[in-house]
């Protein structure tokens, strides 16, 4: 019997190659400046078009400034490769949402909200975090290069069908506990090569009572457990989500499309090849410690020793790096800066619940706190409900849309040996900016974070709030 | 790309899991528009300070060199940059050897010409220590047999790779030609289904 993902999956199976391969049909491309260049020159040697350019949208984000958008980049590389992509899809009729149009932002970010990001749909980026349009019941992974430029060429890309997982989240959250410590739980208990080889299936009465930006952040952080991608079946969340965007079906087409998107959900019978089963209660407010998404554990929690997730070596590279030792509690640990933002955690509900929390405080002396939305949609929505006005009150500078202090590709980064609390799904070395120290967390901890200067437990401080 | 078919030679071991792609070649070097280049800066910020002076890293001790990185388990875990193939490429390498490797970077690296070699955790250790003890120690890929042998132990260990990708590599085929050549059937795909996705 099949699992959602099997039924999406062989609805796009255009041809079997021996030995196990199969092509398999996507519907969406979504591409942006850093992964495309080569793809597009490769078109260029072969002489050849788009095959469907009316399935293809493009945006700038990886590279784009946060202040004074309006400007040009400074950056001259930046601004080369953010040029490159507007003469590209000029070139091949591909519709962008550049720097300074209504729709711009983060890849996965405006996919979803623009209506574009569907159940039952195939959806590519040359981008790890592609897995965030799974939240929809779609199957979205990101690929390289190579596979960008095969897409373009033909609309389809070359692979053997993942293993099936499911984890299942059963129960109910704790107050302040978010999606975003959900997964961040289910990626310590399972490391960073947890998920390898498999798209994972989120499931249970937890995962079912999330909105969908917090279905999109599980889904989003998918990759940092080593799975291809992740997906969480459609339901009436999602179809009221989707109804009314700027390109979701509309009339019969609408009614059409929500009959199919009611008969994906993984049949009652289906068999995975591997299955967890986690308590809700159980997870904490969660933080990470050291130098992968793997490494991380409750706040009040203290850093463990080395085990067979994380040998020896990495470990002491890790506490090396972020200058903590095993053993060390980190509740209460000063810090510097408080990042709010990346295409995890930059979505309209994200900024109100950390907008909540701050409403009426100021950041603490010394902390820098930056707010990023995720788009210009988001942008203007958290400008029309006064967002913009609280956090800035609160002390945090309010930009324009980006990926942003999520690496260190734009103006955006943290200097080398400060602490950074983001919101964002890689605290790798140097992700942030060479020497930054990343700890990961939602966007209540990182608020409240910002508010007391250090890390702190925001169930002490949402028991307040609520 | 360049066919793939056997090799043998010394080999830089890093024995560090879970290496990402951000490790590999650092986000603020992504901004090139060709695939050229990328080596120059492979590991930077493992390689060099910042104020460029080399620290002590691997890549930079003369004892250890060859056409293969053996690594950790895990490796090339992170983000989807192809770059990570092209900079190890780029710096010389023709094999990565590794318990296992994250999906898309070792799907980037096969259609690179740059083979993953998947070997058991106990064969992987052994190769460590054999470095350790012997730094021109070799060791032989052999895409052909799919075996990778370590010479000094004499110890030879499978790998898998699935058959269509082993003909791509031996051939220097990429699968963007495969992709064309099936023009018809994609067609017929198109026509022959409802679609709700656009
Ligand atoms: S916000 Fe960060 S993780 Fe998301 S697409 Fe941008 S750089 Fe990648």
């Amino acid at each position: 019997m099949p699992t959602l993902f099997d039924k999406v999956w062989d609805a796009h199976v255009v041809t079997e190659v021996p030995g196990g391969n199969q092509v398999l049909y996507i519907d969406r491309h979504l591409i942006h400046e850093v992964t495309s260049p080569q793809a597009f020159n490769g078109l260029r040697q072969r002489g050849i078009r788009l095959a469907r350019p009316d399935r293809i949208v493009a945006t700038a984000d990886h590279n784009v400034p946060t202040k004074e958008q309006h400007k040009p980049i400074a950056e001259p590389l930046s601004r080369k490769q953010v040029e490159m992509l507007t003469t590209n899809c000029a070139e091949f009729g591909v519709e962008l949402y550049g720097l300074g149009h209504p729709y711009q932002g983060i890849v996965h970010v405006i996919g979803p909200e623009l209506g574009i990001t569907r159940p039952g749909i195939t959806m590519v980026c040359g981008d790890s975090h592609t897995s965030t349009h799974g939240a929809f019941g779609a199957i979205a992974f990101g690929i390289g290069t190579s596979q960008v430029e095969q897409v373009m060429a033909t609309q389809c890309v070359l692979m053997s069908k993942p293993k099936k997982m499911r984890i299942n989240v059963e129960g109910e959250l704790q107050p302040g506990v978010t999606a975003k410590d959900l997964i961040l739980y289910v990626i310590a208990q399972l490391g960073t090569g947890g998920g390898t080889g498999h798209f994972v299936e989120y499931a249970g009465s937890a995962v079912c009572a999330l909105s969908m930006e917090g279905r999109m952040t599980v889904c989003n952080m998918s990759i940092e457990m080593g799975a291809r991608g992740g997906l969480i079946a459609p339901d009436q969340t999602t179809f009221d989500y989707i109804e009314g965007r700027e390109f979701a079906p509309r009339g019969a087409d609408w009614e059409a499309a929500v009959a199919h998107w009611r008969t994906l959900p993984t049949d009652v019978d289906a068999v995975f090849d591997t299955e967890y089963t986690y308590r809700a209660e159980d997870i904490p407010p969660m933080i990470t410690y050291g130098t992968n998404p793997g490494m991380g554990m409750g706040v009040t929690d203290l850093i463990p020793m080395a085990s067979d997730l994380h040998g020896e070596a990495s470990m002491h590279k890790a506490m090396n790096y972020m200058d903590l030792h095993i053993g060390q509690q980190m509740e209460g640990m000063p810090i510097d800066y408080v990042f709010i933002g990346s295409c995890t955690n930059s979505r309209i509900e994200d900024l109100r619940l950390a907008g909540a929390l701050v409403q009426g405080k100021q950041i603490a002396p010394g902390i820098t706190g930056i707010v990023v939305p995720g788009s210009q949609q988001v942008a203007k929505q958290a400008i029309a409900e006064g967002l913009d006005k609280v956090f800035e009150t609160a002390g945090f500078e309010f930009r324009g849309a980006g990926c942003s202090a999520c690496l260190g590709m734009n103006e955006d980064k943290v200097p080398a040996g400060r602490y950074c609390v983001s919101t964002s799904n890689r605290n790798f070395e140097g992700r942030q900016g060479p020497g930054a120290r990343t700890i990961l967390a939602s966007p209540l901890t990182a608020a409240a974070a910002a508010i007391a200067g250090r890390i702190v437990d925001v169930r002490n401080e949402y028991a307040v709030l609520a | 790309m360049h066919p793939f078919r056997t090799l043998t030679t010394t080999a830089v071991p890093l024995p560090i899991e879970d290496v990402d792609t951000d490790q590999i070649i650092p986000a603020r070097f992504l901004k090139a528009t060709t695939r050229e280049g990328f080596g120059e800066n492979l590991f930077r910020d493992w390689r060099y300070d910042k104020l460029n002076h080399p620290k002590d890293f691997v890549l930079n001790n003369p004892v250890y060199a060859g056409d293969i990185l053996m690594a950790g388990a895990n490796f090339g875990c992170g983000s989807s940059r192809e770059h990570a193939a092209w900079a190890i490429q780029d710096f010389g390498f023709r094999a990565v050897v590794s318990s296992y490797f994250a999906d898309i970077f070792r799907g980037n690296a096969l259609n690179n010409g740059l083979l993953p070699v998947t070997i058991t955790p106990e064969a992987l250790d052994e190769a460590f220590r054999t470095i350790e003890q012997n730094p021109a120690a070799r060791f032989t890929v052999n895409l052909l047999e799919q075996t990778f042998t370590n010479e000094d132990t004499g110890t030879v260990t499978g790998f898998p790779i699935d058959e269509y990708k082993k003909t791509c590599l031996i051939n220097g085929y990429d699968d963007i030609d495969f992709l064309l050549s099936q023009a018809q059937q994609i067609e017929a795909f198109e026509a022959g289904r409802v679609d709700h996705s656009i």
